[in-house]
């Protein structure tokens, strides 16, 4: 009575609490690591901006909806380290298909996207957002919470995450490596964990989270093998000892092992 | 006269009184199945989620039971298209003629009554003997699968008229589907005929007083292939080929909007409900049950209903477990398995019951008539099964 087994099944779903669907407003799932939000334009340490008014992620963006003009930073009082500064810098989220393209384009890691992705404008004004709203604040390096935006506990604190969760190249030599510049508020962020402690970590299938836990991305990063340390020039661009291991046929690097820099 | 046979009109004299009766449970009879059918609506939304694991609605009032007005109130307020290419007047008339039988055939069901021998149903309200159903025509049940072959005609209508391609489509199998079931359909209510010895609603019911329920009455054979047969007719999962959304969009019901969509949508709910009612009618005994002290007709609206929800339960679970079935797989279920199970059947009991009237040996009759039905049961498997594989060989062949 194979047609049979079928009923039990179904009818033992019912009452159960464990449900798929999680009443949204009220409640979120953890958002995915990698997700892909709005951006911020981020700080040095200092509070320096680190966008450089170079335009590239303006050149690259396929949707066509970034606008950045450069200018020279006064001596006096520079906005950047560089000889220039973004000036202006506008981001249409009306276009913007979160490709993080500009992301991958920035030489300086100014643009980095958050993972909010839960904003809604009443007038196309809104929508394009500009320097002053796309930067971090000054003091904490948080990003600024726009009143159409909803922002949960915590979530403004992950905003570059994207970047740090992928290896230069795609390569998995990379993983868990520092290889970008300390922020303004964080310091030198901690790279995402391998893949071995992610799978330790996640004892549950994502879709039964009930309830929002801002932290859980905080957890899986905080739980990587290495230490963070400063970013210095050179750092995590050319990697020989990787090279030679690959050659020998290990695909892999043993998570905590120094590896080499050049 | 085909209203004949509601002792309302036994002495001949219809008067006003009679017409107000006759008013009043009309409008009793369309809000309650208007009611039934907006929680109907809900309680399918809330089992079908228990069941996969989800919530249902939950917004709309409380536990989402106003649901269904809220998509009602939506849907009245959409905008009403009538495709280019559609046949206007058809086009227009196809909700309603899937609509309205599935209202008449509730209007011949008993609600409750008093089902005690001799009474035959009837109770007295306000000085009048009446039956607590709309009407109960001496044609009964043939009224019944009259109505249930007229709303093929909106489904193909609604396909046809609708100037489009994948309505089309759907209309077609709508009108296969539902002439395929309607034999097994009619042949397990035979049974039901030949063992009641009753054609209206209203003595199928009293001839099950109070526990010989022809669920069992009959063998438990006419009421499965009834209930997947109606299942099948009414195009409830898994035999909603018809509606198929991965193949034909939405099927007939494709280039409906606004308030002819509701109806449609009204009437599905609505099938649902009358076809269960039917089955509870035909073999759950109605009304019947054992009733506690009190008046007679509220315990009979009880046990009816109890018997309906339950019925309503296992649709639900049914649409919740089965995959929709494929149109051949859909069509050899009905021409090579329903259609003869409920035909040996039907000689079956006819045998027995023929035996019956002449003393015959039971221990018997029922043996040479079960080797007679497997015989031809067999004979059929052996067809089948050499038509299957000249179909082999011959695209082989090819």
């Amino acid at each position: 009575m194979g047609y049979l087994k079928g009923f039990l099944v179904s009818f033992a779903q019912q009452g159960k609490r464990r449900r798929v669907t999680t009443s949204y407003p009220e409640e979120k799932r953890a958002k995915p690591v990698r997700l892909h939000g709005r951006h911020v334009l981020n700080r040095y340490e200092d509070g320096m901006e680190k966008c450089i008014g170079c335009e590239l992620c303006a050149g690259v963006c396929p949707a066509r909806c970034i606008y950045v003009r450069g200018k020279d930073n006064d001596p006096d009082a520079p906005n950047s380290p560089g000889e220039r500064f973004g000036f202006v810098y506008e981001i249409n989220y009306l276009r913007c298909i979160h490709c993080d393209m500009c992301v991958e384009a920035c030489p300086t890691e100014a643009i980095t996207e958050s993972k909010l992705f839960e904003f809604s404008f009443t007038n196309r004004t809104d929508a394009i957002y500009t320097r002053n709203e796309l930067l971090v604040d000054e003091e904490t390096g948080r990003p600024q919470q726009l009143p159409w935006e909803d922002w949960r506990d915590g979530e403004d604190l992950v905003t570059s995450q994207w970047m740090r969760a992928t290896s230069p190249g795609g390569d998995a030599d990379y993983e868990g490596r520092v290889a970008w510049q300390a922020e303004r508020g964080y310091g030198v962020r901690a790279p995402e964990a391998d893949q071995d402690t992610k799978d330790a970590l996640e004892t549950e299938p994502a879709f039964v989270h009930t309830e929002v836990r801002p932290d859980k991305a905080q957890e899986i990063f905080a739980a990587s093998s290495r230490e963070p340390r400063p970013w210095t020039p050179g750092d995590a661009v050319v990697d020989t000892d990787a090279d030679r291991r690959r050659a020998e046929g290990d695909r892999r690097i043993a998570p905590g092992e120094q590896v080499v820099d050049e | 006269m085909i209203l004949g046979a509601d002792p309302l009109y036994a002495d001949g004299h219809v008067g006003l009184v009679v017409v107000l009766f006759v008013v009043v449970k009309t409008i009793i009879t369309f809000a309650l199945l208007l009611v039934a059918v907006m929680l109907m609506i809900w309680f399918e939304r809330k089992i079908i989620g228990d069941l996969q694991n989800r919530i249902g609605p939950n917004r709309a009032g409380p536990f989402g039971l106003l649901q269904t007005l809220a998509d009602g109130v939506k849907l009245m307020i959409k905008e009403d298209i009538i495709p280019n290419r559609a046949d206007r007047l058809m086009y227009r008339l196809a909700p309603y003629l899937v609509l309205l039988p599935a209202f008449l055939t509730f209007a011949v069901v008993p609600l409750s009554g008093n089902f005690a021998a001799g009474t035959d149903g009837v109770v007295k309200i306000f000085g009048h003997h009446t039956r607590l159903q709309l009407v109960d025509p001496p044609i009964g049940m043939l009224f019944v699968l009259a109505m249930g072959s007229i709303a093929v005609y909106g489904v193909l209508l609604a396909g046809w008229a609708s100037g489009s391609k994948y309505p089309l489509l759907s209309g077609v199998r709508a009108s296969a589907q539902m002439v395929s079931y309607e034999a097994a359909l009619g042949l397990s209510v035979a049974t039901v005929f030949l063992v009641t010895g009753h054609l209206t609603t209203s003595g199928i019911v009293s001839a099950q007083y109070t526990w010989s329920w022809n669920l069992w009455v009959t063998g438990l054979v006419p009421f499965i292939v009834f209930f997947v047969a109606s299942l099948a007719e009414h195009a409830r999962p898994p035999f909603d080929i018809i509606e198929a959304e991965q193949e034909l969009t939405g099927g007939f019901n494709t280039e409906y909007s606004s308030f002819r969509f509701a109806i449609f949508y009204l009437a599905e709910f609505m099938n649902a409900i009358t076809l269960s009612a039917i089955v509870v009618t035909l073999f759950l005994g109605g009304p019947n049950g054992w009733y506690p002290p009190g008046p007679e007709w509220i315990w009979g609206l009880v046990w009816f209903f109890g018997k309906l929800i339950a019925l309503l339960y296992v649709l639900v679970w049914i649409r919740g477990t089965l995959p929709r079935l494929r149109y051949d797989q859909l069509m050899d279920l009905g021409w090579k398995l329903l259609i003869p199970l409920s035909l040996g059947w039907l000689l079956l009991l006819a045998a027995v019951r023929i035996g019956d009237d002449r003393n015959w040996n039971l221990f018997i009759v029922v043996p040479i008539v079960i080797a007679a039905m497997v015989v031809v049961g067999g004979l059929l498997a052996a067809a089948i099964r050499v038509g299957r594989s000249d179909r082999a060989l011959a695209e082989v062949f090819e």
